[in-house]
């Protein structure tokens, strides 16, 4: 079938992109030199070289991490496009990455340890998540999905101010610029525990979402209709909701705030696969793993300061969703 | 399978649409609901298919009440058609039609072989094989129309609720849909659908029911219900109710020039 040769494509193009990127940067590696330290690694007879060093605790986890966040993000933005039948939403919309964001930044006021920062802001995205949905819930008899999406902006704004509170109030030689850098998204300080950290809750998020691929689609279809067709419509969303805002959450606690990826990637991959979930999920996570670690390697390699992921995925994502605008509704009219 | 309502009152709490509604709708029949823009037919339908519920009374389907039941058997025993809509991705007329099988499959499953058959099946009853492949936001209104019968066939349902299919089709659509109606009665499916034209109901309905006032104020034959005092007096226009030469009956608004 012509879209599984189309995710077949992705897979090979993500594969060998993550290849180039584990050879060039700062300090470049031979591909013979690589291929010598993945053999001496899987032996378990490390050499103790630079290259070595360079390779498996600095670039590999990088490389891993941003396959793992693009993924996580193109697939949850193409979940909520899905559920919301709106193809303009995004892992933004319900608040979760501001709500992370939040978590983030007062786990750096405290002065807390990466790893409790982190915990922070995975808590952070899902109980913004929560609060939108207690209040969707409490405003009953409207259309459900508007009053999500507007709790959702409302309380993203609310979570904002409260950042813009707290750095004002953060010291501005510590605190506030470790606060900046990670509200603009980065993976230079990964290290190989941050992607064993997050590596259990994406599989969590993401094994519901396979496993209901076909009950997504139907659930595309509005809830009177799901449920005339044999879906437990409302639990099956809050399950499906759970899962992919677990991931966003979980990817945005060591990556930062990253846009565009989770909007653009799953407009993209329906273009080449179409709407049906099974092949959309792969496609838009695979497309979000590419897009990310070209971006990522861009960021690292192009100048001798690092520029910030979520500048990157704005320059490049930005103009191009006007350019969908632009070109016409063909795949989410 | 019988579906039928008892003293059902529906409508949404402190906001009771209609009361007393006692209908049935038998193998083999089509039940058309009529009733003035805001009698509640859609009220009805939504309660009917367990989408609202029951503020009084119950629906049952072949004996048992809906309440009891789980979405998935409901949807075994009732198909929905909605008025053709736009979908908001551009799933594949296959697709949507396959849509339809998922009361019959569990929770994680993806549609097998046998459901890929049986939509193919029920676009191949309606004419429309030729389109399974392409967009469903793609076709023309009528088409699409079609396409969600053709959902409600594979859904393999006894029992299909249709809300004003024929609505925003034109006049050859509104009547290609009719004959798919009436082709689908003969076949053995109970079919209750609402119109807002008396001929659509003179044309297809074994029965008739008129919703007006806040409950059924009459049900019955075509002949008997639609009668041109019935519709003055719920409409405020004159009407004629003519049976042609060739025996169909028909209801000719008089509209003063």
């Amino acid at each position: 079938m012509a879209a599984w040769g189309i995710v077949g494509t992705l897979a090979v193009a993500t594969f060998a992109l993550a290849v180039f990127s584990a050879l060039v940067g700062a300090y470049p590696v031979s591909i013979g030199e690589a291929a010598r330290i993945l053999a001496g690694w899987i032996a378990g007879s490390p050499d103790g070289s630079t290259a070595e060093t360079v390779m498996l605790e600095v670039r590999l986890p990088r490389i891993i991490a941003a396959l793992l966040v693009g993924a996580a993000l193109a697939g949850s933005g193409a979940v909520y496009q899905g559920l919301f039948r709106n193809p303009l939403v995004s892992p933004d919309i319900l608040g979760v990455s501001t709500g992370a964001g939040l978590g983030a930044v007062l786990g750096i006021f405290l002065s807390l340890p990466i790893v409790a920062i982190q915990g922070f802001a995975f808590a952070g995205g899902l109980a913004t998540v929560a609060t939108v949905y207690a209040i969707a819930a409490a405003v009953r008899g409207r259309e459900p999905v508007l009053v999500l999406v507007l709790a959702g902006v409302v309380v993203g704004a609310l979570a904002g101010s409260v950042i813009s509170l707290l750095k004002v109030l953060a010291d501005p030689y510590d605190q506030l610029p470790a606060i900046t850098f990670w509200l603009l998204g980065s993976l230079a300080s990964i290290r190989s525990a941050d992607v064993w950290a997050v590596l259990p809750a994406i599989l969590i998020g993401l094994v519901p979402l396979v496993a209901l691929r076909w009950r997504i689609n139907v659930l595309a279809l509005g809830d009177d209709e799901a449920k005339t067709l044999g879906v437990e419509a409302g639990k099956l969303r809050v399950l499906v909701i759970g899962a992919a805002t677990l991931m966003t959450a979980s990817v945005v606690a060591i990556s930062g705030v990253i846009g565009w990826v989770g909007l653009v990637m799953p407009h993209i991959a329906r273009m080449l696969v179409g709407p049906n979930f099974g092949r959309l999920l792969p496609a838009a996570m695979l497309l979000g793993a590419f897009y990310l670690l070209g971006v990522d390697t861009l960021a690292r390699t192009m100048a001798q300061t690092e520029t910030p992921l979520g500048i990157l995925t704005a320059f490049v994502g930005a103009p191009f969703f006007l350019w969908l605008l632009a070109r016409g509704r063909h795949g989410w009219e | 399978m019988r579906l039928e309502t008892h003293g059902l009152a529906i409508g949404y709490p402190g906001n009771r649409v209609a009361e007393a509604i006692n209908l049935a709708v038998e193998a083999g029949e089509v039940l058309c609901l009529l009733g003035p823009n805001g009698s509640g037919k859609t009220t009805l339908f939504r309660t009917m298919l367990a989408l609202l519920p029951a503020l009084d009374g119950r629906v049952t389907c072949g004996g048992t009440s809906l309440a009891s039941l789980g979405r998935d058997e409901i949807a075994r025993r009732i198909a929905y058609v909605p008025q053709a809509h736009s979908a908001a991705f551009p799933f594949l007329v296959r697709d949507i039609v396959l849509m339809g099988r998922t009361a019959h499959r569990g929770m994680f499953a993806a549609p097998t072989a046998v459901d890929h058959e049986r939509a193919m099946e029920a676009l191949t009853s309606l004419g429309m094989a030729d389109l399974a492949e392409r967009e469903y936001t793609r076709i023309s209104g009528g088409q699409r129309q079609l396409v969600l019968i053709a959902r409600a066939l594979a859904q393999a349902a006894p029992l299909i609720v249709m809300d004003e299919p024929t609505a925003s089709l034109d006049f050859g659509n509104q009547v290609k849909v009719l004959e798919k109606v009436r082709e689908l009665a003969d076949r053995g499916l109970g079919i209750v659908l609402s119109t807002h034209d008396p001929d659509h109901a003179f044309a297809v309905a074994n029965r008739v029911a008129f919703l007006d006032g806040g409950g059924i104020v009459a049900a019955g034959m075509p002949r008997d219900v639609l009668t041109a005092e019935r519709l003055m007096d719920a409409y405020g226009i004159k009407v004629e109710i003519v049976t042609l030469p060739g025996g169909q009956t028909v209801c000719a608004p008089g509209i003063s020039r």
